[in-house]
């Protein structure tokens, strides 16, 4: 019995180290979107200021833009914003969800990085990144100009990311009728 | 050529390393006295091959040599000296090469400072830490080379993120990889008892100056982790329950239990089998928790597997270090002689205590760390983060009982006490405390009475420390100067941790109670406040730094009739394009003053400056706190008992030889 004690330390060690093996094996970026070449869920979000504009699933018409869910917690949302800050600084429009963040997280996120964004909802209940599918932050949907999302970005864009794949799909979108 | 006299000395590093690995055991094994001697000049040839390596690469760094593909991706000309050094060590490549520096280091002192160890067991622990930097060597040269080469070479570098642009950075990893990297010394003392299946009371004691040794750096280290991302991250938070934080916090969990639980096995032989596996978990959660984090693969959970040939290279080593070790464990700690029996009143059990509390926070730390992998494991559709909710939940109920029992410990005598005794030890500090919490609660309100609780358990804690002194120093016949001259190092230390730990707590119920903040647009001229501090806007202006252009804000901040200046400023790097603020902090005894400015907005009233205002009270207390327990530490390690050395018997001198005729 005494010696089962000594032993649960490698068992425990052991279940701990398969998983770390089986999450090396997964790829990150073979997530499945059950929302491509379809219509973006229909949402109606208030803003991050009291007061201020929210952002409705409406208004992803006329134009593609791309529609960027992230929150102040998210580790990884530091390392994408200088890239979300170029975007905007190249003329592609980004919408922003502030997922399950309270607003005033979300403003000081904003105040302290810098705001790319042209217009941001909150979710803070987190119901609107339940119809969209959202596994984690951040992901990014690009839309078209029929508010059709035609791709799903998982994880922050990197600029490479950015200059091989969204952007050229952003200018073929601006292109099409 | 600099690069190459580098990356031949990491090449040269390894070899000695490979050798260092297998011949002292050997010896330790047959009893050859010379090639355990080997073990200990190999010891400080690795510390000084790797020196050489790593001071080639700081020059380089220095000499902005952007034909090295390293020091092109992460400085840049307009970079300050001092912050283009630091940048050495601000990427994987760099901070993998520190972190076998420091490994060699602490190896040649095992091999200088360990002429009182055991011989078998030095050679052996040498060994261990030869097969440690083996990995680690093998791991930078073959996945992360940092003296890579670039053709065609740049004029100028991508500079390093400007938010590490910060004497914090200089100074916070070397700390932690102190710390991380220690812990591998008391791995391998671990491993050479198992393997000798001794782990007795000498034992014990010539390993405690080297947990010591990893924990006063680690201790030092997030506590200015801690600040470093209240005064440059932005919003006051001083702690962020982050993957990284994390990383450095369970290994620190685990260092105080090991420490404690080596103090029984010292003092009594008892709870040698905890402390071994206390040792091999200290350094396998500093492995874990670096690795995975550095590595990218917990920041996110998408940013999983993102590099698989080093992430599979990590795992290997961890699977190698920890599994073995555990292995052993299993194997052979059942057999290990145990100490003294005690009652279940006692400083032992207390200790135990300690130790089971520690565990399960630790648990809880890696639980939250780690769900996120494990639950994609089993449901890849449930992508989850956690966040701090979670600890607040579940570690603040276990904390609270450790905290109370710090207090307690000490009063509890070895061996065996009881109830009654401890009761009566007991009355003056729960009196005090109880009478103080009553105080809180009438100032503050019922409503504000977890914070009266927080701030109740500080004292608590400080004054429980300032006891263990008292009846140090009030003997059977009174006060005498004797037993204040004659108090141990030893017990200072313990004195000024329990202290810092009552600080620390102090200033984290106030901070979570008391923090007040205030977020609005303000134009020169006008006022505005949050809490107990008025802040009046004077004027704002457009200045140049050495490699940023900044916007910065002049506030005057009243607060019960005193004023001061504060100056906060935006900063824009031109070179990486990237903004940083840095706050303007008015620091006091009793708290923050926390001014900060962000974008140029338009309200209602026309255009102006977003501002953000905060109070934190007592906040300088968390970080006091941290600082009293490393230097509690300190005091420990200075301790004359570790100088002495355990009474052992001296292996007799080699006979001379004597010529036959």
């Amino acid at each position: 019995m005494k010696r089962l004690l000594f032993i649960l330390p490698i068992l425990v060690f052991a279940g701990l180290a398969a998983f770390l093996g089986f999450g090396l094996t997964q790829d990150p970026k073979e997530l499945p979107s059950q929302l491509i070449d379809r219509p973006l869920p229909e949402f109606a979000l208030p803003g991050i200021v009291e007061g201020g504009p929210g952002l409705a699933s409406a208004s992803f018409r006329g134009e593609p833009r791309l529609l960027n869910v992230w929150a102040s917690w998210c580790a990884a949302c530091p390392q994408e914003h200088p890239v979300l800050e170029r975007i905007a600084k190249e003329g592609f429009p980004v919408y922003g969800i502030a997922w399950k963040d309270k607003p005033e997280d979300s403003r000081a996120f904003l105040a302290r990085y810098g705001d790319p964004y042209s217009g941001m909802g909150s979710d803070f209940p987190g119901r609107t990144a339940i119809d969209l599918g959202v596994t984690g932050a951040p992901e990014t949907f690009v839309v078209d100009k029929k508010g059709r999302v035609r791709f799903k970005q998982i994880g922050p864009i990197s600029p490479e990311i950015w200059e091989q794949q969204i952007k050229p799909l952003m200018q073929q979108l601006r292109a099409e009728a | 050529m600099l690069a190459e006299i580098g990356h031949f000395a990491l090449i040269l590093t390894l070899l000695v390393a490979i050798a260092q690995s297998v011949l002292p055991m050997l010896g330790a094994i047959r009893g050859d006295a010379a090639l355990m001697a080997f073990g200990r000049s190999a010891a400080s040839l690795q510390a000084l091959l790797i020196a050489i390596s790593f001071g080639s690469l700081m020059t380089l760094f220095g000499q902005a040599d952007f034909s090295v593909k390293l020091v092109a991706n992460h400085s840049a000309l307009s970079q300050p000296l001092p912050y283009r050094l630091a940048a050495t060590w601000g990427n994987h490549e760099g901070s993998m090469l520190l972190w076998v520096l420091v490994l060699s280091v602490y190896g040649a002192g095992i091999a200088k400072f360990g002429d009182n160890l055991r011989a078998t067991l030095q050679a052996r622990i040498l060994s261990i830490q030869a097969m440690i930097s083996v990995a680690f060597l093998a791991f930078a040269l073959f996945t992360s080379n940092p003296f890579e080469r670039l053709f065609p070479v740049p004029l100028d570098g991508a500079e390093l993120n400007p938010l590490l642009q910060d004497p914090g950075l200089v100074f916070h990893p070397p700390l932690l990889y102190l710390g991380y990297v220690g812990f591998s010394v008391t791995f391998s003392f671990a491993v050479a008892a198992l393997l000798e299946g001794r782990a007795d009371p000498a034992w014990a004691r010539w390993m405690r100056p080297w947990v010591l040794a990893a924990w006063i750096p680690l201790t030092i280290g997030i506590t200015l982790g801690s600040f470093w991302a209240y005064y440059e991250l932005g919003w006051g938070g001083w702690w962020f329950w982050d993957p990284v934080e994390n990383a450095s916090f369970m290994p620190w969990l685990i260092g105080t239990a090991l420490l404690h639980s080596a103090i029984v096995t010292e003092k009594r032989g008892s709870l040698a089998g905890w402390t071994i596996l206390l040792a091999i978990m200290a350094f396998s959660l500093s492995l874990i928790g670096t690795f995975l984090v550095r590595s990218g693969i917990l920041t996110s959970v998408h940013a999983f597997a993102v590099d698989p040939e080093r992430g599979v290279f990590i795992l290997a080593m961890i699977i190698g270090a920890t599994g073995t070790a555990l292995a052993m464990f299993a194997a052979r700690a059942p057999m290990l002689k145990s100490g003294a029996l005690f009652g279940s009143v006692s400083r032992e059990s207390g200790l135990t205590m300690n130790n089971l509390l520690l565990m399960a926070l630790t648990a809880v730390v890696f639980l939250g760390t780690f769900y996120p992998v494990i639950m994609e494991a089993v449901s890849p559709a449930n992508k989850i983060s956690v966040g701090p909710p979670y600890y607040n939940l579940v570690f603040v109920p276990l904390a609270t009982p450790l905290l109370l029992l710090v207090t307690i410990g000490p009063m509890l005598a070895w061996k065996r006490d009881d109830l009654a005794t401890l009761g009566r030890k007991l009355l003056v500090p729960t009196a005090i405390v109880a009478a103080l919490l009553a105080a809180l609660v009438l100032a503050f309100g019922w409503q504000q009475v977890v914070a009266a609780l927080g701030l109740a358990l500080g004292a608590w804690l400080v004054l429980g420390a300032v006891l263990v002194l008292v009846r140090r120093w009030w003997g059977a016949g009174g006060f005498s100067l004797r037993l204040v001259r004659t108090t141990p190092a030893a017990t200072i230390g313990l004195v000024l941790a329990h202290a810092g730990l009552g600080f620390t707590t102090a200033g984290i119920a106030s901070m979570t109670s008391f923090a007040a903040e205030k977020i609005l647009v303000m134009r020169p001229g006008e006022t505005a406040v949050a809490g107990p501090v008025s802040v009046k806007m004077l004027g704002a202006e457009e200045v140049d730094g050495a490699n940023y252009r900044a916007l910065r804000a002049r506030f005057t901040v009243a607060q019960n009739g005193r004023e001061g200046l504060l100056i906060s400023e935006r900063r824009l790097y031109t070179v990486s394009g990237n903004q940083t603020t840095e706050a303007g902090i008015g620091v006091s005894l009793l708290g923050n003053q926390y001014v900060a400015i962000g974008d140029v907005q338009q309200d209602a009233r026309g255009q102006g400056l977003v501002v953000r205002i905060y109070w934190h009270p007592l906040v300088g207390w968390i970080w006091f706190g941290g600082l009293l327990m490393a230097m509690g530490g300190c005091a420990s390690l200075a301790d004359r008992r570790f100088r002495i050395g355990a009474p052992q018997l001296r292996s007799p001198l080699a006979p001379t030889l004597v010529p036959a005729e």
